[in-house]
């Protein structure tokens, strides 16, 4: 008796999940989650653009700096603009990549 | 937000966010600038939300004392579920850095205000406050142990020479980064505001058929400042949580 109430419940709840989104009363879930907090796609499409563009500048100014202080440019300059550009990558691989286990 | 001269044929879209000495002689001679004295506004603002807001202390909070007493448990609910137990000691902390933020965005979106954290100036600032410390909690707790943050373990050791400096330039991208995300939101909201506004005045200007066609640019405005509240609360809130995020970094180191 009580199995058969349970079946029936989840066979009332599946069936007015289903009705609810043809009627489309259910709004599609557009958010995704980044960080353990929901953001919207055009969020996150800003956000890989920022953390990829921040990296390449500080490797720019990084590379910009050292040339002018140990004269050799322009070496260092494009050595750290490439590992500027490949911190933006490991940014972005961070914030959306799969994330590691919780130590704790 | 700027006004545009009837008549003037150029949209200056960038004239907005020139600095001008505040509070006459007096300002002028210590160049005190109306992003100063906004600031000094907002905090004033912030003290008398949390003094006026507190004030009745009634245990059925009133509206004001029900906002104070919002952003309060918000904000300390952020740093607890994000740093963690620690996160009781950084709550003043980013309960100020938000709050200013906050106010910064929202005081901009006045008519004949200034948005102080659309200077990058202002926003690299306070990231920078947040880098340094982050640093300075990460070495405090974790001594030198802190650096092998950027050799992550059970890599290979002939890759360090590559992976180190790009950990170190992944690591202090992260002011650089949170500084352009809030500069970069203001500055563009703000250059809609001002684009859209010079279409009025110029279809107004333009005789009877460009006065009609001048609702279609203000209804854009009125939606936009919609939005533009929206980005406020959005980038402070922002802001904040990536100062936490930082901070449980610090912390935990992982």
């Amino acid at each position: 008796m009580n199995e058969r109430r349970t079946g029936e419940d989840s066979s009332f709840e599946s069936r007015l999940a289903a009705a609810r989104k043809k009627q489309g009363l259910d709004p599609a879930p557009v958010a995704q989650e980044v960080n353990g907090k929901q953001i919207s796609s055009m969020g996150v499409g800003l956000r890989v653009g920022v953390e990829m563009l921040s990296a390449l500048v500080v490797g720019l100014g990084l590379g910009w700096y050292l040339d002018s202080w140990l004269h050799t440019k322009p070496l260092l300059l494009i050595v750290f603009v490439l590992m500027g550009g490949a911190a933006g990558i490991a940014n972005v691989w961070r914030l959306l990549g799969p994330k590691p286990p919780k130590p704790d | 937000m700027g006004i545009l001269a009837a008549g003037e044929p150029s949209i200056d879209a960038l004239g907005q966010f020139v600095l001008h000495p505040a509070l006459g002689m007096l300002g002028r001679s210590v160049n005190f600038s109306q992003g100063n004295l906004m600031m000094l506004i907002a905090g004033a603002l912030i003290l008398s939300l949390l003094y006026f807001g507190m004030k009745p202390a009634a245990i059925v909070p009133g509206r004001l004392q029900a906002l104070a007493e919002i952003a309060y448990e918000g904000i300390y609910s952020m740093c607890h579920d994000q740093i963690g137990h620690e996160g009781k000691k950084f709550f003043p902390f980013v309960f100020t850095l938000f709050f200013f933020v906050l106010f910064g965005n929202l005081l901009g979106l006045l008519p004949f205000s200034f948005t102080y954290t659309s200077h990058i100036g202002v926003t690299f600032g306070l990231a920078a406050v947040v880098i340094v410390l982050t640093t300075v909690v990460a070495l405090k707790i974790h001594g030198w142990h802190f650096f092998t943050y950027f050799f992550p373990a059970g890599a290979p050791k002939a890759l360090a020479p590559l992976i180190i400096p790009v950990e170190v330039i992944s690591y202090l991208s992260r002011p650089v980064s949170l500084s352009i995300r809030l500069f970069a939101n203001m500055v563009a909201g703000h250059v809609m505001f001002e684009v859209f506004a010079s279409f009025i005045v110029m279809l107004a200007a333009a005789g009877t058929l460009g006065v009609i066609g001048a609702a279609g640019p203000l209804a854009i405005n009125v939606v936009l400042m919609g939005f533009e509240l929206l980005v406020a609360f959005l980038q402070a809130y922002v802001f904040a949580i990536l100062t936490c995020i930082y901070l449980h970094d610090a912390v935990h180191l992982h």
